[in-house]
């Protein structure tokens, strides 16, 4: 046999670009910042009926130096907010963003002084889910959002 | 001790705090200024300057044995003509013993709103107290720590007032943005003000 007939079935030739896109979008790392009852959907998405390990990003790491995608469930009052950004800095690159449920996109119904309207005033997000909570289906197609935008398939929102 | 197990009626419960308000009566007639009944329970509203030697009497008095400060919270009344004084500090009492339940209501004033502080009778006085100072800026006298205790420490207002706005006076919106690329942006408070 050939040499180069065995070496073409066995390789597949990319851009590396492409190949490291590929790798980061089936490989994401969530920090979960949970601070009210979207968190316990969260939980719900990671165990096994929604099982978020199918999509790659069962690895949550509760330390910022370790994940690359944050996702912020609950409301995030104005004692926390310094320290959601202060973690966020802490995130190496790439990094990306979601605001899980009506608090953390918007603030939700708590518009009082003491909540944020909305952590996208004062740090980038890049996908929102709506509900409060939301379903576990909702987050799941977050991520595959988030996928979508690591490869380039979808513009950031 | 006898502890009483078995659940009291609304009924008896509201004749011992009869007694426990006549007992009151009767020991600080100067400073019991008044006595509400509403729906089997009583408030009693005494003078704010004497709250520390009443609610030692409440908690070591045999008969009553009060033991327990289950609450220490505050009401704003603003606007609502209320003579004796702008706050309202009430204190929830509770007896093991009797299985009884006393409130004790005093009034203090917004140009001198301070009270003597419970600390030295409860030590679960201290955070019910920094609440109450942290929400409504009533101080507690010989209070041995009385910084903010829900609040961020540089706050400047006390929320619950009712003369504070229920948005806040910007304080939400008083945050830097950081970039992706880890910038922090100040954004300047008037160009965001409400």
């Amino acid at each position: 046999m050939d040499l180069s007939d065995k070496i073409s079935k066995q390789v597949l030739t990319t851009k590396l670009d492409t190949l490291i896109k590929w790798s980061r979008k089936h490989s994401l790392w969530p920090m979960p910042f949970g601070t009210a009852c979207c968190a316990i959907e969260l939980m719900a998405v990671l165990a096994s009926r929604y099982d978020l390990a199918r999509f790659g990003a069962e690895a949550i790491r509760f330390s910022p130096r370790q994940s690359d995608l944050m996702i912020v469930a609950g409301r995030v009052c104005i004692k926390m907010m310094p320290v959601l950004q202060r973690i966020y800095l802490q995130m190496p690159e790439p990094k990306w963003v979601i605001a899980m449920g009506a608090c953390a996109s918007s603030g939700g119904v708590f518009d009082t002084y003491s909540v944020i309207q909305g952590i996208d005033n004062f740090m980038p997000v890049d996908v929102y889910i709506p509900g409060c909570p939301p379903r576990p289906e909702a987050i799941i197609e977050s991520v595959l959002a988030i996928q979508e935008q690591i490869s380039g398939e979808r513009q950031e929102i | 001790m006898e502890v009483h197990l078995t659940p009291k009626s609304k009924h008896e419960i509201a004749e011992h705090q009869r007694q426990t308000a006549g007992r009151l009566r009767a020991r600080f007639p100067e400073s019991v200024l008044d006595q509400k009944e509403f729906r089997d329970e009583i408030t009693i509203i005494v003078k704010s300057g004497d709250i520390l030697e009443i609610a030692a009497f409440l908690r070591d008095t045999p008969e009553l044995l009060y033991r327990h400060l289950s609450d220490i919270t505050c009401v704003d009344c603003l606007n609502l003509g209320t003579e004796r004084g702008r706050f309202a500090v009430v204190y929830q009492f509770y007896s093991f013993k009797y299985g009884d339940r006393i409130r004790l209501k005093a009034f203090v004033p917004e140009n001198a709103a301070h009270i003597d502080s419970l600390v030295p009778l409860w030590r679960t006085a201290d955070w019910l107290e920094r609440e109450v100072f942290d929400m409504f800026g009533v101080v507690f006298r010989n209070h041995p720590d009385l910084r903010r205790i829900l609040m961020p420490e540089d706050s400047e207002h006390f929320p619950l007032r009712k003369d504070y706005p229920l948005t806040g006076l910007g304080e939400r919106e008083s945050f830097p943005y950081v970039t992706r690329d880890g910038r922090i942006i100040e954004k300047s408070r008037s160009s965001r003000a409400r």
